[in-house]
């Protein structure tokens, strides 16, 4: 008898691991990086994507994108959506200016005060949307053009133009500034740079400086939410209850699981993401502009879906979404190394996401039996 | 029948539930002893849905009163409920399908590892229990990662009834856990009912399927328009009459007899 079922399980176990590589909701951003990586290697390999530059380039793009898919993602996962992204980035970015050049509050203030702001305003759309039962597309759409008219009129009104620069100046000296306009590791492409690893300036007055020095905050920001966000998705008993509230809210809440907690939770998290976004942003340029942010939302929702997720909600991949990111940032910035027309970039958008929910579709049959 | 001389677990008597105008239960007794499967029978719109939901704490009754192991007792919540040992398993709500079989059977009661500040789940415990208990159910899992929606509508069933025994039910109601399945699945089903009542634990089975009760159940109970017809044990009653209580108990005098008088 024991021997029978050791024999079965045996033969079982075969097809699970099979089953397993095939169901990770991953796999097609996956495919998906390696397939774009093998085309610029080959289509722009020479042209200067590939060395410390060109990668601390597309990197820098592709971390951009990392930050506010992360959220959407998890958001995704507990069965809404945020379509009031691209104007929180906005939204946030206009805050920080106003208290830190306009009112000339420290920077350090304006910086938390915004944060604390957006989380705010996620926690608003979270509660509308559980309180309600309304799709959160239809709540969030309100706030995408609620946020963006208020972006646009405050600087108006305070200023008279749509961009408030002099952040740059205002930020000198700072403790917390740096934390999303610095960069890391400067020591070591300096030694990178000592050894010829990678150029150094000839010219002008960075002349003896790497071409490259250090990573910036962004990538750190997006790295860290990444893992941070894929272990409490995958390990904690609040990634458990993240899937189970989008999965199905309603047999969700008949075991005991605080859905309407979790999802209002998860709506502050998307809003945190896009004001670390702004804030990067906004320390970068040393300016905030009216309309920082456009179409982000979409982005994010589209890199979370090559991710794997479905937009259901109660499927999806932290580490899928990232991979989504990447391959926007390389298509984006490898198109122009290429030398191609960036406008096809929306070309390329519109196809793979057609792609990505289609063999999502597909793969979603397979895990749950559908026929 | 040793499962008579126990007191009732939960014994509800009198109860009467009135949404607005309408009185949707008009005292309704009823009661489940340990190790008993008692059947609920009725017709669509008698007030079986009201009624198991009054009894997991979701409605609160308008009047009557709810026994819990001899105490009267007020749920306020599912919730509270379930602390005090009383499962539901909803026909359609059971599992989420898109989840595997360990994060849904621990849902709601993940298992908590810590790791300096930190909490994890406990996978490795979690997946062995999950495991082990679908085995005492008669269900060999391929892998605790399976996704429930791979399982047959039965084996959902059984997911969601080991994981109320697990946590310690003391009554478990079964909302029309046969009604959307085939025969084999039923089968299954119905097999897995008799496991848990030999375990000691009550069972409150809500159908429409006179076979299907008459397969598994100890008493039975039948509902219409909100008022309980009358409870018959296993042995007092033929499924044709039972059909017919169900049906509006048009032949309610010649059934008296039958019934032994507890109508």
């Amino acid at each position: 008898m024991s021997d029978a079922n050791a024999g079965l399980d045996e033969r079982i176990k075969e097809t699970s691991r099979l089953r397993k590589a095939m169901i990770r909701p991953e796999l097609g951003a996956i495919v998906g990086t390696l397939a774009v990586f093998a085309f610029f290697i080959v289509f722009a390999g020479d042209s200067g994507m590939f060395n410390a530059q060109g990668i601390l380039n597309w990197s820098t793009v592709s971390a951009q994108f990392m930050i506010i898919a992360v959220g959407a993602c998890m958001l995704m996962i507990a069965g809404e959506f945020d379509l009031s992204v691209g104007s929180m980035i906005g939204f946030a970015g206009m805050s920080i200016a106003i208290m830190a050049v306009t009112l000339g509050w420290p920077v350090w203030i304006a910086i938390l005060l915004t944060f604390a702001l957006c989380i705010a305003v996620g926690a608003v759309n979270g509660w509308i949307v559980v309180r309600t039962g309304l799709p959160s597309f239809i709540v969030t759409l309100a706030f995408l053009f609620i946020l963006r008219g208020f972006t646009i009129f405050f600087p108006q009104l305070i200023e008279r133009q749509t961009i408030i620069g002099g952040i740059d100046r205002a930020a000198e000296g700072d403790w917390l500034a740096p934390v999303f306009g610095g960069k890391i590791l400067g020591f070591f492409f300096e030694w990178l740079a000592s050894i010829g690893a990678i150029d150094v300036f000839t010219r002008g007055t960075r002349a003896g400086e790497p071409i490259v020095n250090g990573i910036p905050m962004l990538i750190v920001w997006a790295l860290a939410l990444v893992v941070v966000a894929h272990i409490i998705l995958t390990r904690t008993q609040f990634g458990n209850w993240v899937f189970a509230a989008g999965g199905d809210a309603q047999a969700a809440r008949y075991v005991g699981v605080p859905v309407n907690r979790v999802k209002i939770l998860m709506f502050m998290f998307t809003a945190f993401c896009a004001c670390v976004f702004a804030t990067c942003q906004v320390m970068e340029f040393g300016s905030a502009g009216a309309d920082r942010g456009l179409l982000k939302e979409f982005e994010a929702i589209i890199a979370v879906v090559i991710g794997g997720a479905l937009l259901t909600g109660g499927y999806g991949s932290v580490i899928g979404a990232a991979l989504g990111a990447l391959i926007f940032g390389v298509v984006q910035q490898g198109l122009f190394f290429a030398g191609v027309e960036s406008s096809l970039f929306r070309v390329f958008l519109g196809v793979i996401l057609l792609l990505a929910v289609i063999l999502n579709t597909y793969i979603r049959r397979i895990i749950t039996g559908e026929r | 029948m040793s499962s008579f001389d126990h007191n009732p677990i939960v014994e509800m008597r009198g109860i009467e539930k009135h949404f607005g105008p309408v009185i949707a239960l008009n005292g309704v007794s009823f009661d489940v002893r340990p190790g008993e499967c008692h059947c609920l029978l009725g017709d669509n719109g008698a007030g079986k849905s009201t009624f198991i939901k009054t009894m997991s704490g979701v409605h609160k009754p308008t009047r009557g009163e709810i026994l819990f192991e001899g105490k009267p007792m007020s749920f306020d919540s599912p919730r509270d409920a379930m602390e005090a040992g009383i499962a539901t398993v909803y026909q359609d709500l059971a599992m989420i399908p898109l989840m595997s079989v360990t994060r849904n059977f621990w849902m709601g009661r993940e298992p908590v590892r810590r790791v300096g500040p930190f909490k994890f789940m406990d996978f490795k415990r979690a997946n062995e229990t999950t495991m082990e208990e679908m085995r005492k159910m008669g269900i060999n899992l391929r892998s605790p990662d399976q996704a429930v929606g791979t399982l047959s509508g039965g084996e959902r069933q059984t997911v969601a009834i080991a994981r109320a025994v697990h946590f310690g039910a003391k009554v478990l109601i079964l909302d029309e856990p046969t009604s959307a399945l085939g025969v084999r699945q039923t089968a299954n089903v119905l097999s897995t009912i008799d496991k848990v009542r030999k375990s000691g634990i009550g069972i409150v089975f809500i159908t429409h399927n006179v076979r299907h009760a008459m397969a598994v159940g100890d008493r039975f109970t039948v509902l219409n328009r909100g008022k309980t017809l009358g409870t018959a044990q296993r042995g007092q009653i033929t499924p044709e009459e039972l059909q017919d209580l169900m049906a509006g108990g048009q032949e309610m005098v010649e059934l008296e007899g039958s019934l032994g008088g507890t109508v």
